[in-house]
C-alpha cells in the first residue's frame, strides 16, 4: 500500500484534538498541515488531498493556505532544515560569512537540499536572536552568535 | 527602580514555575481581579495609560471598552500576539521564556475584564524554547484551576490554547492573525468592522501583545498611579528596551518609558564596539523612520520619539555604524517587506519588489540619479492610508528617512558607480 494513501491513526488522532478546540473543522487546517508535515516531512499533493477530505474543504482551498505560509513544505526537505537569519540586525552582524561558510560546507545554496539529502538550506527572516546575531536554527535548535570556523563542528551533530 | 516584568526573570535560572511564581505574589492580581467587577479592570487599566506595546501604542483600556458587554452576547474571544517577527525585536520571547505565568495571569485578568471564555496564544514558530515552557505552564494553570473551572464565586472560567505559527511576518497584524487562527490565507481584513466587535469566527475579540498583557496584573495589583509613577515621561510604565548591532554589549532592559536614547546606548549596550561609529538607528523595530546622531539626547516614549520624525515601535533598537552601507542596510529591510507582503493589495505587491530592485541597482552601482526620485515617490505612494494594512507604510519609514539622513551615500554609489563599502 502507498504509505500516502491514508491519514496515519496517530495523524488523526493529533488533528481531531486540535479540530476539537474550534467552532469548524476546516479552521483546524494550518495545525493539520502542520501534524502531517512533522510525520512526513513534507506534505505532498497525497496528502494534502489526505488532509482536505478529512477536514471536508477543497484540495484547492488547502494548498491556497499551505502554500502562503512559508514552514509548510510543499516540496520534499532534507532530514535537517537549516534556517538562516538573512534580517537586519544579522546583516550588520556578518550573516553573509555564516552563508558562505555554509555555501562551503555543504555546496548548496537558499532553497537547495545537499545530494545526500542531509540538509535543507533556508533563509528565513529574523529569528528574534537579534542580541546575539548572527543566528540559524537547525530543526529545533537555535544557534546564536555564529562564527564561520564553528560551521562544521554544529553539522556534524546532524547524522 | 522598579522592574515589575522581569524582576523574577534571570536567564541563568530556569523560568518559575507554578508554585515558585504563587510564591512570589503570583496570580494574587488574579485573585484581587475576580473580586472586581469586569468594567472596573477595563477602567482601571485604561486610567494607567497602559499603551500598547506591540507597536502602535493605543491605551490598552480604552481598547478593551470597546467590546460589547451585553451578557447574552455569546462567545468572545482573547489573543496574546506572539508573532514577534519584526525584524529587529526580541522582546516578548524574553518575557516569555523568563516568566510565562506572568503572561497567562494577564490574559486571564485580560479575558475576565472582557468576559471573553476562549483565549489564544499565537506564538510564532521560530519560539521553540518559549513553546515548550508555556505549554508546561498551561498544563500547570489547568491543574491548580487558574484554566479550565469556574473560578472562585464568580463562576467566571477560561480556556487557553496556544497556537504556534508556520511563518510570514504580515500574521502579527491583529485581523491577519484572525484569518491565520481561522485556518485561512493571513492577508489583513478591512476595518471596520474592528475586531473588537467582530474579530476571530466573527465574534468581539481582542488582540493584545504580549508585553502589553504582561504589564496587567502589576496595575491591578499596585494601581494606576503607582504605574505611571514607574515611567520618566507623560507615557506610564516600564518598557522592554533593546539594542543590536555594533554596539559592544547588545540585550534588552526593563527601563523606564521615557528613558534617554544615549543612556540607552551608552549606559546599557556599552557604546560602539572599538572601530565603529554611531551612524543611526531605528528606534523601534525596521519598520520605524531612522534617529540620527542630533537625536541621541531624546527620550524614548511614544511623543518624543514621534516629534523627532520616528515612531517608538517596539522599543527594540537596531543600529547602524559607519562600516556598514546605508543603501545595503536598506535595501535587507525592503528585500524583507518585499518578501513579507502578503499580495493583498497592488501598492504594496508591485511597489515593494521595486523598490528593492532599485535599492539593489543602486547598491551594484547601476542607479540613476532618477531612481532616487522613483524611490521618494513610492514612499508617498505606498504611504499611510494608501495600502489596506500598515505593513507598506512600515516598509517606507526606513526608506523616507535614509533618503534624508544619508541622501550623500545614495548619491555617492551612483556617482562612483559602486559600493564604496564594498
Ligand atoms: C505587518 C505588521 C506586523 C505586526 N506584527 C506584530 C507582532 O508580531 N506582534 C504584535 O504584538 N503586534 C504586531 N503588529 C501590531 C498588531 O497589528 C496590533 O496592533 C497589536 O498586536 C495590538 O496589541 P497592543 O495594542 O497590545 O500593542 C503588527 C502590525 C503590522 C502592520
Ligand atoms: S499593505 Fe501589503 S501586507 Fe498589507 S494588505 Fe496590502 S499587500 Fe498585504
Amino acid at each position: 500500500m502507498h504509505i500516502d494513501s491514508i491519514l496515519s491513526e496517530q495523524e488523526i488522532a493529533a488533528i481531531e484534538k486540535e479540530v476539537a478546540k474550534l467552532p469548524m473543522p476546516k479552521a483546524a487546517c494550518i495545525e493539520a498541515l502542520k501534524i502531517v508535515q512533522q510525520h512526513r516531512g513534507w506534505v505532498s499533493d497525497d496528502s494534502l488531498q489526505l488532509i482536505a477530505q478529512h477536514l471536508q474543504m477543497s484540495t484547492a482551498e488547502l494548498d491556497s493556505v499551505a502554500t502562503f505560509y512559508n514552514l509548510i513544505f510543499r516540496k520534499p526537505v532534507g532530514r535537517h532544515v537549516i534556517l538562516l537569519c538573512d534580517s537586519i540586525s544579522c546583516y550588520v552582524m556578518g550573516y553573509e560569512k555564516i552563508y558562505e561558510g555554509l555555501q562551503r560546507q555543504l555546496q548548496i545554496g537558499f532553497g537547495e537540499t545537499s545530494p545526500d539529502g542531509r540538509f535543507t538550506l533556508l533563509p528565513n527572516a529574523c529569528l528574534g536572536t537579534c542580541d546575539h546575531a548572527p543566528a540559524l536554527m537547525i530543526d529545533q535548535d537555535t544557534y546564536p552568535d555564529l562564527k564561520p570556523e564553528q560551521l562544521e563542528a554544529i553539522l556534524n551533530t546532524y547524522p | 527602580m522598579e522592574k515589575p516584568l522581569t524582576q523574577y526573570i534571570n536567564p541563568n535560572r530556569p523560568a518559575l514555575h507554578l508554585k515558585e511564581y504563587e510564591r512570589v505574589g503570583g496570580y494574587s492580581a488574579l485573585r484581587k481581579a475576580l473580586t472586581m467587577a469586569p468594567k472596573d479592570i477595563t477602567n482601571m487599566v485604561q486610567e494607567a495609560d497602559l499603551k500598547g506595546r506591540g507597536g502602535a501604542g493605543f491605551n490598552t483600556g480604552m481598547k478593551w471598552s470597546f467590546v460589547p458587554m451585553d451578557p447574552d452576547i455569546g462567545t468572545k474571544y482573547l489573543i496574546a500576539n506572539a508573532d514577534e517577527m519584526e525584524p529587529g525585536t526580541f522582546k516578548d520571547r524574553l518575557l516569555m521564556e523568563g516568566n510565562p505565568h506572568q503572561l497567562i495571569e494577564g490574559m486571564i485578568i485580560a479575558a475576565y475584564a472582557i468576559q471573553a471564555n476562549v483565549s489564544f496564544i499565537f506564538l510564532r514558530w521560530a519560539y521553540k524554547k518559549a513553546a515548550r515552557l508555556l505549554e508546561q505552564a498551561i498544563a500547570e494553570a489547568y491543574d491548580a484551576g487558574y484554566l479550565g473551572r469556574p473560578m472562585g464565586s464568580t463562576g467566571y472560567q477560561l480556556h487557553l490554547h496556544l497556537h504556534t505559527g508556520v511563518g510570514r511576518y504580515i500574521c502579527g497584524e491583529e485581523t491577519a492573525l484572525l484569518n491565520a487562527l481561522e485556518g485561512k490565507r493571513a492577508t489583513p481584513r478591512l476595518k471596520p468592522p474592528f475586531p473588537q466587535i467582530s474579530g476571530l469566527f466573527g465574534r468581539p475579540t481582542i488582540v493584545n501583545n504580549v508585553e502589553t498583557l504582561c504589564n496587567v496584573p502589576h496595575i491591578v495589583n499596585n494601581g494606576p498611579d503607582w504605574f505611571k509613577a514607574l515611567s520618566n515621561s507623560g507615557d506610564a510604565g516600564t518598557k522592554l528596551y533593546g539594542v543590536s548591532g555594533r554596539v559592544k554589549t547588545p540585550g534588552i532592559w526593563e527601563l523606564p518609558l521615557g528613558t534617554p536614547m544615549d543612556q540607552l546606548l551608552e549606559d546599557h549596550a556599552g557604546g560602539m564596539q572599538d572601530g565603529y561609529r554611531f551612524r543611526g538607528a531605528l528606534p523601534g523595530g525596521a519598520s520605524t523612520d531612522f534617529l540620527v546622531t542630533e537625536h541621541l539626547k531624546i527620550n524614548l516614549d511614544y511623543k518624543s520619539v514621534a516629534s523627532a520624525g520616528s515612531r517608538l515601535g517596539t522599543g527594540t533598537m537596531v543600529v547602524l555604524d559607519d562600516r556598514t552601507c546605508p543603501v545595503g542596510f536598506v535595501h535587507n529591510l525592503e528585500h524583507f517587506f518585499a518578501q513579507e507582503s502578503c499580495g493583498w493589495c497592488s501598492p504594496c505587491r508591485e511597489g515593494l519588489p521595486w523598490t528593492e530592485k532599485i535599492l539593489r541597482s543602486i547598491e551594484d552601482g547601476r542607479g540613476t540619479i532618477q531612481d532616487l526620485e522613483i524611490l521618494e515617490q513610492h514612499t508617498i505612494q505606498l504611504g499611510p492610508g494608501r495600502t489596506f494594512c500598515a505593513l507598506a507604510p512600515g516598509a517606507m519609514e526606513p526608506l523616507q528617512s535614509a533618503l534624508k539622513y544619508f541622501r550623500e551615500d545614495f548619491e555617492s554609489h551612483i556617482s562612483q558607480k559602486k559600493c564604496p563599502w564594498r
